[in-house]
């Protein structure tokens, strides 16, 4: 089945419906409050379930969308179709002056500051007199194609459900991309996305203004559909609400948004009409079983409706398998002919007290397999996290190729030319392993966001996912491809984190533990692989506790003892030395 | 502006302050044990405050009412929980604690309630009734997410919160309440009064701080809730019981709420969703000491108590968006002084 075919069907579906005889008004309402819903909810679909950032403060952008039409058409007498692309302005704008503060937030700081700044804007707009304090703006001019004025819900139908439906595909066109992948691989962690070139804080940025932007126009259709503009929908108990429409249909999913608003929508329309029965008379009691059956939802169903719903479905997407005969261009670098590949001098970490890495100095050259070797606790892993940039330098000198990398960003010390696997595998459990891979390759595509949402990155996107299907089948996981990285053994993760580096096109590779976990055989293949591209004239650079692999494998070995280096030289040299069998096996009683 | 006038804003700033410094101290409290962010903590203050104010009248409040009901729901949940080592000893726990505390709460409160009885009495009966509601609430909501992530804990909160605060409005009805005063005493020093009921908040407010920080700091039950925290699988393997410091940590939490309420309600008339405004104020406390330092939160909460008061001396429309805005400058230098770390996995 094509992907595109259920959209159509949903498109033609949604386009039916007014026309069915005697449907009544009030149906057609539900349906275009459940489209503005659905807006907002997707925003927050690609910001808190696909991002990973949670925001409570969504309403708050709808009102800048709302109040920005609201103010121009009645004060100024500007056009409704003029004032949609400044609505969108302005929230994109107050999404980016609030993101670059919220969104550097880690964790639960994120939310707190969204309620925050969500209750701050909601009274801003109740006060302020231009805005029409409490009682907000009214006698909003409808929106209008030539004579076709759009008064009744009936004709503003099709303009918020054209709406919706462009954001869902644009939405989806995006997450399916060199782009969303990047934003895809926000949520596990920003360490492996800025360890191939993701620029963190910008993804984080752009997810923000992106839901900010659909939470403004939702809010501009707002108010041209209710003619007025108040503070109320624009407040706290809003913005949770819309958090809420996306736990419920699954935050993870575009479609997962519009279900959610359906269910909220129609199940508040319910509650809103029975409850006073059975309490009697009070307002707002939806909430009561809104808050308790968000409760219950996180309890037995965390990841919602749709995902549950789909998985009931006969019939599965087809997979587009991509051409592997694609060329893709190899990164052009500076001179790789230099002997000395990787030089660390008297590299040093403290944390506190702790001596990480003790004035560490040895070298990779061209064409090297060299293994880091020492008990547990030896420094070894956060030696790599000084070289790739994860960690910064306490003093010492550590050079790629000449260039001093001690200090620079992770993003920058990949396109030196060093790419990593890591000892604790950091892939996004819920992308296939192509996708995965296709991370590694992020820094030789160039489509940005907007090129992807009207699918102009196609070529582009061919040769990445090209590139990656290579890698993969290289390490031996063709078969493999098409599953998500979870479903895989911790050693086959393993392996696609290898694929994932060798996107890269790297000079030097750097392993922590690539056999850990691995079966004997697989162990072969991997010592014969990496044989392989040292031959092929690029450096490996590998932490490994499995002896008879790294002797055998290693051209030189260095030793690291309480982050101090206690001997460096040929498998040979190291297996009689006293020192290294000291700090593995204790001195002789 | 004369410095009687600033003097007057500053009292009004520390008493509302003290009152944010508790509420913050048991977000903190919360936070540490559970890592729950606590939204309904202002519901514990007005179920607190309201309750109080309705028991005065010589109501019986539906919130201890409310506490039988959870307890039920509690007790469910237990027995399904246990249902594959059903003991005996087990099951009559789960009764005594369940089901015989909060019918005995209250048969206490249909006992005692009336329009003579003693303020004393009031307070125990609300601080009893609130009690058992954060406890069930702990049981009921959160427990069975104790092993997830912060962010669905927060999710969960804010259903708790909603929930709650409708619940809120059936009992207490919209309109507001105050309750009487502790005490009639009052000092005056210079120009400024100081009436019984702010320097109970003031003794209070000390009080918990210095008990909570010798607390946490000093005793091996004040360190086994923060271990649970850090580490829940670790602290169970030390035999740490997690799922009773939650309860411990609900249970001083919704405690520390209704006190605030009930010092606060015969100085301001409070609504049924006055309390979500009140918790957000201690919330931007707790957050400016970073969510760990009980000393930190109770000095910010006595700067946001002032900002206030202040603030709506000089712009009163914008009092609450400044005191908001307040949040921002904190979280850029937070973020800014504490590098990004890792974040958790879901």
């Amino acid at each position: 089945m094509n992907q595109r075919t259920p959209l159509i069907i949903f498109a033609a579906l949604m386009a039916a419906i007014p026309f069915i005889p005697g449907i009544p008004p009030f149906w057609i309402v539900l349906l275009n409050n459940i489209g503005l819903a659905a807006l907002v909810a997707m925003g927050l679909v690609l910001l808190t379930g696909v991002g990973g950032l949670t925001s409570f403060g969504q309403a708050a952008f709808c009102g800048f969308g709302a109040y920005t039409t609201a103010v121009l058409t009645t004060a100024y007498g500007v056009s409704p179709w003029l004032t949609l692309p400044l609505s969108l302005l302005v929230s994109g704008i107050a999404a980016v002056l609030l993101g670059i503060i919220t969104v550097r937030l880690s964790g639960h700081y994120l939310p707190l500051g969204t309620i925050a700044w969500g209750i701050g804007l909601f009274y801003l707009f109740s006060k302020l007199e231009f805005l029409g304090r409490n009682d907000g703006i009214s006698g909003i001019p409808p929106l209008s194609i030539g004579s076709l004025r759009m008064l009744d819900p009936g004709s503003i139908y099709f303009a918020i459900w054209i709406a919706v439906l462009v954001s869902a595909l644009l939405t989806m066109n995006l997450l399916d991309s060199r782009t969303g992948r990047a934003i895809r691989a926000l949520r596990r962690g920003h360490i492996a996305g800025e360890a191939f070139g993701v620029q963190t804080p910008r993804a984080k940025l752009l997810v923000f203004v992106y839901a900010a932007v659909l939470a403004g126009l939702s809010g501009w259709l707002y108010a041209h559909f209710q003619r007025a503009a108040n503070p109320t929908p624009f407040g706290a108990h809003a913005g949770i609400e819309y958090l809420f429409i996306a736990v419920v249909g699954g935050a993870g999913y575009v479609w997962g948004a519009v279900l959610g608003a359906g269910i909220v929508v129609i199940l508040k329309e319910i509650l809103q009409s029975y409850l006073p029965y059975i309490f009697g008379g009070q307002s707002q009691l939806e909430t009561i079983v809104f808050g308790i059956l968000l409760v219950v939802l996180l309890q037995l169903a965390p990841t919602g409706v749709w995902p549950w719903l789909m998985s009931r479905l006969p019939i599965k997407p087809n997979r587009r398998t991509p051409d592997a005969s694609l060329p893709l261009a190899t990164p052009v670098r500076g001179q790789a002919s230099s002997a000395v590949l990787l030089q660390i001098e008297k590299a040093r970490k403290q944390f506190g007290g702790v001596i990480a890495v003790n004035d560490v100095s040895f070298d990779v050259k061209a064409r090297e397999i060299v293994a880091l070797i020492g008990p547990n606790g030896a420094g070894k892993s956060t030696t790599f996290n000084l070289v790739t940039g994860v960690l910064t330098t306490t003093g010492g000198t550590i050079s790629v190729l000449g260039h001093k990398v001690d200090n620079a960003p992770p993003q920058e010390v990949v396109k030196l030319g060093v790419a990593r696997t890591f000892q604790h595998v950091k892939l996004v459990p819920d992308m296939t392993v192509l996708e995965n891979v296709a991370i590694g390759a992020h820094l030789r595509g160039s489509a940005g966001a907007i090129s992807s949402m009207f699918r102009l990155d196609r070529a582009d996107e061919a040769k990445l996912l090209a590139e990656a299907a290579r890698q993969i089948e290289r390490v031996g996981l063709a078969d493999q491809m098409d599953q998500l990285a979870g479903s895989l053994s911790l050693g086959q993760q393993r392996i696609v984190e290898i694929a994932r580096a060798l996107c890269v096109d790297p000079l030097l590779l750097l392993l922590d533990e690539p056999a850990a976990g691995l079966r004997h055989m697989e162990k072969q293949r991997l010592a014969a692989l990496l044989r392989q591209l040292r031959d092929g004239g690029m450096s490996v650079l590998l932490v490994e506790h499995d002896m008879g692999f790294v002797m055998d494998l290693a051209d030189r070995i260095v030793v690291l003892d309480f982050g101090t280096k206690i001997a460096e030289g040929t498998p040979a040299e190291i297996k009689t030395n006293p020192d290294v069998i000291k700090a593995y096996l204790g001195a002789a009683a | 502006m004369n410095t009687t006038i600033m003097l007057f804003l500053l009292q009004d700033g520390i008493t509302n302050g003290a009152i944010y410094a508790l509420l913050g101290l048991a977000l903190v409290l919360v936070f540490a044990v559970t890592r729950v962010i606590l939204i309904p903590q202002g519901e514990f203050v007005t179920f607190g405050a309201l309750s109080y104010a309705m028991l005065a009248t010589g109501q019986v409040p539906g919130t201890a009412k409310l506490a039988v009901a959870m307890g039920v729901v509690a007790f469910g949940l237990d027995l399904f929980d246990a249902r594959r080592s059903l003991r005996l000893k087990g099951i009559l726990r789960a009764v005594a604690v369940n089901i015989i505390l909060p019918v005995a709460i209250l048969a206490l409160t249909y006992g005692l309630a009336g329009p003579t009885t003693s303020v004393a009495v009031n307070i125990v009966l609300s601080l009893l009734i609130v009690a058992a509601i954060g406890l069930f609430l702990y049981r009921i909501a959160f427990q069975p997410l104790a092993h997830t992530s912060v962010l669905v804990l927060l999710i969960a909160s804010v259903g708790c919160h909603l929930a709650l605060q409708g619940l809120g409005l059936v009992f207490f009805g919209a309109e507001g309440l105050r309750g009487p005063a502790l005490s009639n005493t009052a000092l005056t020093i210079g120009p400024l009064r100081f009436t019984g009921q702010s320097l109970a908040v003031y003794g209070l407010t000390i009080a918990f701080i210095v008990a909570l920080w010798l607390f946490f700091g000093f005793t091996l039950t004040g360190k086994a809730l923060r271990a649970t925290a850090v580490n829940r699988l670790g602290a169970r393997l030390v035999g740490i019981r997690t799922t009773l410091s939650g309860q411990i940590a609900f249970l001083l939490a919704s405690l520390i709420g209704a006190i605030s309420g009930i010092l606060i309600v015969p100085i301001t008339t409070l609504y049924y969703d006055t309390g979500f405004l009140i918790g957000l104020k201690g919330f931007i406390a707790a957050i400016i000491g970073g969510l760990v330092s009980y000393p930190l939160t109770a000095v910010a909460a006595l700067l946001v108590g002032s900002v206030e008061a202040f603030s709506s001396f000089y712009a009163s429309n914008f009092k609450e968006v400044i005191v908001f805005t307040l949040i921002l400058p904190v979280l850029v230098l937070r973020s800014l002084a504490a590098p990004e770390v890792e974040e958790e996995k879901d």
